[in-house]
């Protein structure tokens, strides 16, 4: 079996991903145990694929990691580039959202998963070449003799992602990391891959972090959710409690802007609740809660210090969280 | 009844196209085989009336960009027509097709690209009325249109790498609002933008409908946005019409497949929390 006597897929405490004086990730904790599914949601520029990059240590030149990672026993923020490269395909794998530019281009899709295959697990080249065939009869691609065959732009957008989709589970992987996988996709397309994605990770027991900014695709995916908003976690809980009673202002207002066939009126006149304003850059975030400028309920307070996890009480970065009725506020 | 739904059911169609097909001829599969043909529209009859807020769906391919293309004449169709005002605006004459293509204008899906990234937004803004030869006190105009769109006057001086993308998709907006046209097509406007802003976009365009009295195609491959915004909904696969609706008889009875298709794509965080948003 794959999964091992560690407690979690992954534990994250306190990570800083940050270049110079640029921090886009600014002290985010989260732990995945075996088999878990988290989403992280959030604006673009938010942190999201950035935190992806430090767990999979591909950030790009110049940005430094702080802060633990843990996965299989090891911290990954100590270990060197050959120990990480080793792991990437192994015990933890990513999808990107843009499949295309993450295959090569010059090589058949057929030996860029076998290669994976026979680089992890020693199988000689006809091992892994079956095991190829059989990944992508798992992914509901036609014709996989053929399949195997073709270069990676002669296949269609939703059979590429399958593809990185095979890629990453090829060696049952204790943590999948799939940034927008499907953000790239046509709608009716998109539905197929996620509906693939959840069995395979489900058959294998491997871990999901799924990275979106579509909240009904996390509803639909995870256990868990985290919301992100300029680096930071603003709230973390199981998906069931943050999405039916969001705390922080912030979710509030992603769930109101969904548009839903429920909140649209017979008469046209229905209107979308919509966050003002925008994320703020990273190099003049706002004293004090980073979401203030936006926020229907901020005070002075909110403008001065910046609210921690839990500050109040609730799993939320919010000095005045959404009560539930009859709930008093912690002092 | 709001705005959207308040022209006369009888008010004739301000654009229009009958019977539209276009051919394509793709490339050789053979040195000297034949080049295969593509009917990417075929037999289409479309239209919108003044002051009405239409859909167009339909899966990645199946021709919506390629009808916007005819829609705002940048292409002419291998067969049938494009009417604006009831007059054909390839045999209507210069002057008409000068009235055709200032009362049309489009915004598309990425702001990022379609603003020229070394222009500041006032020079982008005028743009359009200097390649329509349209005379008269830009400077008024631009601050007019500004306001429609929710923007600041300093906005002018900026460059496009100073917005966020809903803020550059409202100058995108403005601009094509410049000309003062009659109808706005949408291509996917909000589909490169965050779920906030999204709802933003979505709100603007409501309202210019129903401040003033615009027509608007909206284009997406999402059925619940174009639900929200529009109120006739047109459903396009393989390049035919499959369907016509209002948008929520369409979600609720699909008939045709491509629109039980669209229908059953759209996840809802409610159906997800429900646990069956991947049955
Ligand atoms: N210039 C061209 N030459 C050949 N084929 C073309 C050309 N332009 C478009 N096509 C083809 O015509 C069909 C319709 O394309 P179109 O861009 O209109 O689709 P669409 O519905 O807008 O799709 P999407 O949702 O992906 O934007 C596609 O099969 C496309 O590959
Ligand atoms: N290669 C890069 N070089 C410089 N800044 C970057 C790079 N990648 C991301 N950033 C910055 O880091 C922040 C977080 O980005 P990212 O993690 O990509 O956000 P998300 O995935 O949530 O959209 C953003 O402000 C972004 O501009
Ligand atoms: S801390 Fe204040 S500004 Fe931030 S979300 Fe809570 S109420 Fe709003
Ligand atoms: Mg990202
Ligand atoms: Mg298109």
């Amino acid at each position: 079996m794959t999964i091992s006597a560690k407690p979690h897929a992954i534990e994250v405490n306190n990570l800083v991903v940050s270049n110079g004086d640029v921090t886009a990730v600014r002290g985010v904790s989260f732990t995945i145990p075996h088999g878990g599914r988290m989403g992280l949601v959030g604006e673009s520029g938010s942190g999201k694929s950035m935190t992806a990059l430090a767990l999979m240590g591909l950030l790009p030149m110049g940005w430094n990691t702080h802060g633990s990672i843990l996965h299989d026993g090891v911290d990954l923020v100590t270990q060197s580039d050959k120990a990480l490269s080793s792991r990437r395909g192994r015990t933890l794998s990513m999808v990107f959202q843009d499949p295309l530019s993450s295959l090569n281009p010059v090589r058949r899709v057929g030996d860029q998963i076998s290669s994976v295959i026979r680089r992890h697990t020693g199988a000689d080249r006809k091992v892994a070449e079956a095991q190829t065939i059989e990944l992508i009869k798992q992914m509901n691609l036609p014709r996989p003799e053929q399949l195997v065959r073709a270069y990676p732009h002669e296949i269609s957008g939703g059979q590429r992602q399958r593809i990185m989709i095979a890629m990453a589970l090829a060696c049952y992987p204790q943590l999948i990391i799939a940034d927008e996988p499907t953000t790239a996709l046509d709608v009716t397309v998109q539905k197929q891959v996620l509906r693939l994605l959840n069995g395979a990770v489900r058959d294998r027991g491997s871990a999901l972090l799924m990275i979106t900014h579509d909240l009904p695709i996390i509803a639909a995916m995870c256990d868990t959710v985290a919301v992100m908003y300029a680096g930071r976690i603003v709230e973390i809980g199981p998906v069931q409690e943050v999405f039916r009673n969001p705390r922080h202002h912030y979710t509030r207002g992603l769930l109101d802007s969904q548009p839903t066939m429920d909140n649209i009126a017979l008469d046209g006149s229905s209107r979308l609740v919509s966050i003002p304003g925008m994320v703020p850059p990273l190099h003049s975030l706002p004293t004090g809660c980073a979401f203030n400028p936006r926020c229907p309920a901020a005070t002075d307070k909110c403008r001065e210090i910046m609210p921690e996890l839990g500050s109040d009480g609730v799993s939320a970065a919010c000095w005045h969280p959404i009560r539930l009725a009859g709930e008093v506020a912690a002092q | 009844m709001s705005a959207v739904t308040s022209f006369p059911a009888d008010a004739r169609p301000l654009l229009e196209v009958r019977q539209l097909s276009q051919v394509y001829n793709l490339n050789r599969q053979k040195l000297f085989a034949p080049r295969p043909k593509l009917k990417v529209l075929d037999s289409i009859d479309f239209s919108v009336r003044p002051g009405e807020a239409v859909g167009l769906v339909g899966e990645s391919g199946s021709g919506k960009t390629t009808l916007t293309r005819m829609l705002t004449g940048v292409e002419r169709p291998g067969d049938g027509q494009v009417l604006y005002d009831g007059v054909d605006v390839w045999t209507g004459g210069e002057a008409h097709r000068k009235l055709f293509r200032r009362s049309v204008q489009v915004v598309l899906q990425n702001p990022r690209s379609s603003l020229d990234p070394r222009m500041r937004v006032g020079t982008s803004l005028l743009e359009p009325l200097r390649s329509l030869k349209i005379e008269g006190d830009h400077g008024t105009r631009v601050l007019e249109v500004l306001d429609q769109v929710g923007l600041d006057k300093n906005a002018l001086e900026r460059f496009p790498h100073e917005f966020s993308g809903g803020q550059l998709q409202r100058i995108a907006i403005a601009r094509a609002l410049m000309p003062g046209p009659k109808v706005l097509i949408a291509d996917e406007p909000v589909s490169a933008l965050d779920v906030s802003i999204q709802a933003q976009v979505l709100n603007l365009l409501k309202d210019l409908v129903r401040d003033l009295g615009l027509s608007l195609v909206f284009i997406a491959h999402d059925l619940s946005v174009v639900a929200y915004t529009t109120s006739k909904v047109y459903v396009m696969s393989s390049g035919k019409i499959v369907e016509v609706g209002k948008p929520l008889d369409l979600f609720r009875t699909p008939q045709a497949e491509a629109t039980q298709a669209l229908v059953g794509a759209v996840l809802s965080v409610e159906a997800g929390l429900a646990g069956n948003a991947l049955a």
